[in-house]
């Protein structure tokens, strides 16, 4: 499935514009209409249904029916009872999209540069455990990170990990499990951009006597800028929405907004809930667009 | 042991790659051990001990086989569905200039980069303002699937479909071949790859989802509610035989496609 590594990667070379004219436009229309039209009523109506429903009196029910009261009260409120969760939340992912930077590049140039002929196999090796159903792999973490279990005795034995410390249940857990749930999502992009790059650029570092470092950080790194945009971008995002790893290899101490969200409209209390989302959604929005302004990337799609 | 130690002086970084792909491959190890688990109790989180019993009796674990199957009828019919409007739309963009093409772009690509969270939530706030709180189900978790499988279909598509060198249809078309025969003769067969990778994309991201499917499923159980409910209270070694089975398969059809490429460009040659 190389297809995923094409997520970050536009194609950058693209056939020749067929010749305009109005019934090639006319086609063009009617092959996006369909799927269109879905996007428009299953992404956009929801989304604007989302905002509406932050808007509602808080005091209603699904019985009995919820009112528009217009008022941004639901945001005050909600921001006040969660404003630790969602730092917590951003905190986590930030956390989360930093390991997978430092785990997925090597792994990325390993595959690109240094796996010869087994490339295709490390590629599909990356993939492979996605297909065992992510929340089976995510409850095999507790056991990996279990009080007696294998990691946290070697932990302890090279005195990491002091003789009463634990894994499972912190936050060094949650984030080992988000961590390992994105970083695909990391090291696909780096893979896809590091594959681009003219090997003849890095050899050149090496004879203008650039130590390996140098090379990497003046070559390498800046030519590889685009997936690590991707990349991130990819892992931080739906790490901050998840609630899954929090759950299952937390406590309430380490309770994402993804906990806090699920649970609010699990129990009915849509518009709290829906404030909250549209929150989220907000604040990724602006960290994204101020962090691919600062990176320099526009040509992100 | 020195020598080891050179290899990994001279290898550094093809080292420290590996061990991160065994820090990929860790749960799954665990997931496979398990699958032959005899557990002493029901919230046991160790290997007790050794059994097929749980190969031998898959459904055992009441509602499991039921969540399986539902499950598998939704990641067919969505597949189906988002493989086919994700197509249309790959081509639209890859072989069309248009008004607005940069803004549909974009378009496309939101759903992707939304959290689950908000896109599954959206939804049910959408299904309850329009009255259908209680009417969750089957087919509101093939429209959710649909939404979000439509643009890694797109993406997917629309990768293949711009490596494609336009000339062979341009030889085709001065051969005299219609458009509908350039298209089914040439056009087609050299996209389908990448039709058919969207659609294992497909099939996995729904088959997988949990966040957006537990928003808007009712009562409706699939495979990951099944697990995410058997997490809350005992964890049934059965589990872990579908993720064992289920890597399995993976594993066969991407070594499958492969070996197909390897022959392939063996004769090629």
């Amino acid at each position: 499935m190389s297809a995923l590594g094409h997520l970050s990667t536009p194609a950058t070379v693209e056939p020749a514009p067929p010749p305009e004219g109005s019934e090639r436009r006319r086609t063009a229309y009617l092959l996006l209409l369909p799927g269109g039209l879905w996007l428009i009523l299953f992404f956009v109506v929801p989304l604007v249904s989302l905002i509406a429903a932050s808007l509602y009196d808080p005091n209603g029910s699904i019985e009995s029916g919820f009112s528009m009261t217009w008022s941004f009260h639901n945001y005050v409120d909600a921001l006040a009872d969660y404003a630790r969760p969602f730092g917590r939340s951003l905190w986590y992912s930030l956390l989360t999209t930093a390991f997978c930077l430092l785990l997925g590049f090597p792994l990325a140039y390993a595959i690109a540069f240094k796996a010869g002929r087994w490339k295709n196999l490390m590629l599909a090796l990356v993939i492979a455990p996605f297909f065992t159903s992510f929340l089976i792999r995510t409850l095999s973490w507790k056991l990996l990170l279990s009080d007696n279990g294998f990691v946290v005795d070697a932990l302890k034995a090279v005195h990491i990990l002091g003789s009463d410390g634990r894994l499972l249940a912190t936050t060094a857990a949650v984030v080992t499990g988000l961590t390992y749930n994105f970083l695909p999502f990391m090291v696909l992009p780096l893979y896809a951009s590091l594959e681009k790059i003219d090997h003849r650029l890095i050899e050149a570092g090496g004879d203008l006597y650039a130590s390996a470092f140098t090379t990497f950080r003046t070559v390498t790194f800046p030519l590889a800028m685009p997936g690590v945009v991707a990349g991130t971008l990819l892992t931080f995002i739906p790490a901050a929405g998840d609630y899954i790893n929090a759950q299952l290899l937390g406590t309430p101490k380490q309770r994402m907004i993804g906990n806090d969200i699920q649970r609010l409209f699990a129990a009915g209390a849509y518009p709290t809930a829906a404030a909250l989302s549209v929150t989220l959604m907000a604040a990724i929005t602006v960290l994204v667009l101020f962090y691919v302004r600062r990176a320099g990337t526009e040509d992100l799609v | 042991m020195t020598n080891i130690g050179r290899w990994i002086g001279r290898h550094l970084i093809l080292f420290i790659g590996l061990l991160v792909l065994l820090y990929l491959f860790a749960p799954i190890f665990v997931v496979i051990l398990m699958s032959f688990n005899a557990p002493k109790s029901k919230l046991s989180y160790q290997f007790d001990g050794f059994t097929l019993h749980n190969w031998t009796h898959p459904c055992q674990p009441f509602g499991l086989c039921d969540a399986v199957s539902t499950s598998l009828r939704i990641g067919l019919v969505a597949t189906v569905i988002a493989t086919a409007l994700g197509t249309l739309m790959a081509f639209a963009m890859v072989r069309h200039r248009f008004r607005g093409r940069a803004a549909t772009n974009l378009f496309i690509f939101l759903p992707m980069a939304s959290p689950e969270i908000v896109l599954g939530s959206s939804l049910l706030a959408l299904f309850v303002s329009g009255g259908l709180g209680g009417q969750l189900g089957f087919w509101t978790i093939l429209i959710a699937h649909v939404m979000f499988c439509l643009s890694f279909v797109v993406v997917t598509v629309k990768a293949r479909l711009s490596g494609m060198d336009t000339r062979l249809e341009q030889a085709a078309m001065d051969l005299y071949a219609t458009e509908w025969q350039t298209f089914w003769r040439i056009t087609f067969p050299l996209v389908f790859p990448g039709i058919l990778a969207a659609a294992l994309l497909s099939f996995s991201l729904s088959f997988d989802d949990f966040i957006i499917t537990n928003l808007n499923a009712g009562r409706t159980v699939t495979f990951p509610m099944f697990v995410w409910g058997s997490a809350q209270r005992d964890i049934p070694p059965q589990i872990n035989v579908v993720g064992t089975a289920m890597f399995l398969l993976a594993l066969v059809l991407v070594l499958g496609g492969e070996l197909a490429r390897r022959r392939r460009a063996s004769r090629a040659h």
